[in-house]
């Protein structure tokens, strides 16, 4: 069985705060894990922080797959418990840039003046580029793909015996569709990444209004968000990356208007922080 | 299976140039032209669509200054393919229309972050402009 449980739920800055407590105010961190105890960790927002003292003591390794380095997808990283507990190995995956490699961009955040203990100085910490073929992690099969963000950015398919999990919380599908059509799924960036998948955890940062204004920052509408779980044929929707603006009901109105606009054939669930996805082959 | 995203993205860009842009993937087979390159190939995208290389490399005839048929590996793009370097060229098309246009052609490799070879662009002047 593949357990997946949002702690961060929130796109581009935290926003904790009476009027967010059920979607959740920390940013993007999902925790992955199956039934002999593996896990992943996707991305390392400020929920991290509390994921980490999740984690049973006797876990030995960790690994941690970032889809990039915007910062509310690193800034828990930090915070996270495990890195400094000498018994446990942690791996981090994130994608290559042209230049640098992924150690010396997280060392960027990761060093005085923005921190004060430096990447190299942690006791078994290992960076690792995320390969252009799929790989596993004990029982998870790992697939990744670049997809429509700005800057090197990667989407995620995990699969396991429980079933495949999609992940791609931050995600502009739209911008790359010719005529505005969802055809030739060739031509869909993150197509091969949710295709068909158990549950789909995708980018829902903006109304149909504000996407207006923020073309090219890489997010999606709710609208848009429905039509590619719909296109890839998902059976479950998270939508995830929430709008620091938005509260909690914004987005209940957000998610029931856009639901009742396309009822959809695949199941809808809130992301909100707490919330639990169990995957299991039936 | 998806193209790469420096690929779907090439295509977009496409759509958005006044330049005529012609795509293709590492074997050579034609991915896309945009608008502007379907005037100067004498034929809509959307009635030709994609082909294999060889389809495409003597389906838009080139000819050298003398008229003669250029043979494929002068291409610009075939060059970019084999080198995976920019090439340059100034031939003459004739194009699924039947009409000859002088035009200058200029190849650029695209390669991914690391350094993965992942197709080529075209990018056409017609001479006459």
């Amino acid at each position: 069985m593949m357990r997946l449980t949002l702690f961060g739920t929130r796109g581009s800055l935290a926003a904790p705060g009476a009027e967010t407590t059920r979607y959740g105010g920390n940013t993007s961190s999902v925790e992955v894990r199956e039934s002999d105890g593996t896990v992943l960790v996707l991305d390392a927002g400020t929920g991290i922080r509390r994921l980490g003292t999740q984690i049973p003591p006797s876990t030995a390794r960790v690994d941690i797959l970032l889809t990039h380095l915007h910062m509310d997808h690193i800034q828990g990283l930090g915070f996270f418990g495990p890195l400094y507990d000498p018994r446990v190995d942690v791996h981090i995956w994130g994608p290559a840039s042209s230049t640098l490699s992924l150690e010396a961009r997280l060392s960027r955040y990761l060093s005085p003046p923005l921190f004060p203990v430096h990447l190299r100085d942690l006791p078994r910490v290992t960076c690792h580029h995320v390969p252009r073929l799929p790989f596993d992690i004990g029982p998870f099969h790992v697939q990744t793909s670049l997809v429509c963000h700005p800057g090197p950015t990667v989407g995620y398919r995990i699969q396991s015996e429980g079933g495949a999990a999609a992940y791609l919380p931050d995600h502009e599908p739209i911008l790359a569709l010719r005529n505005g059509q969802w055809r030739e799924p060739e031509w869909i960036s993150g197509y091969d990444l949710a295709a068909g998948a158990d549950l789909l955890i995708h980018d829902a940062q903006y109304t149909d209004e504000e996407y207006k204004q923020r073309v090219g920052w890489g997010h999606s509408s709710y609208s848009q968000t429905f039509k590619f779980a719909g296109y890839v044929g998902a059976k479950e929707l998270v939508p995830f990356h929430h709008d620091p603006s938005h509260d909690d009901e914004t987005l209940d109105h957000l998610l029931e208007n856009t639901r009742l606009q396309f009822q959809p054939r695949f199941g809808v669930s809130a992301g909100e922080e707490g919330a639990v996805f169990e995957l299991t082959s039936k | 299976m998806s193209h790469p995203i420096q690929i779907i993205l090439t295509r977009q860009l496409a759509g958005y140039l006044s330049v005529p842009l012609f795509l293709v993937n590492p074997k050579g087979d034609l991915l896309f032209y945009n608008e502007p390159a379907e005037i100067l190939l004498g034929r809509r995208f959307d009635e030709t669509g994609a082909m294999p290389a060889e389809e495409w490399s003597s389906a838009f005839t080139p000819l050298d200054d003398t008229g003669e048929p250029l043979p494929p590996e002068k291409l610009p793009l075939m060059i970019t393919l084999t080198t995976h370097r920019p090439a340059y060229r100034k031939f003459v098309i004739c194009g699924l229309d039947g009409v000859l246009r002088p035009i200058e052609v200029a190849s650029i490799p695209i390669t991914g972050l690391q350094d993965e070879f992942l197709g080529a662009a075209a990018l056409f002047w017609e001479l006459s402009q």
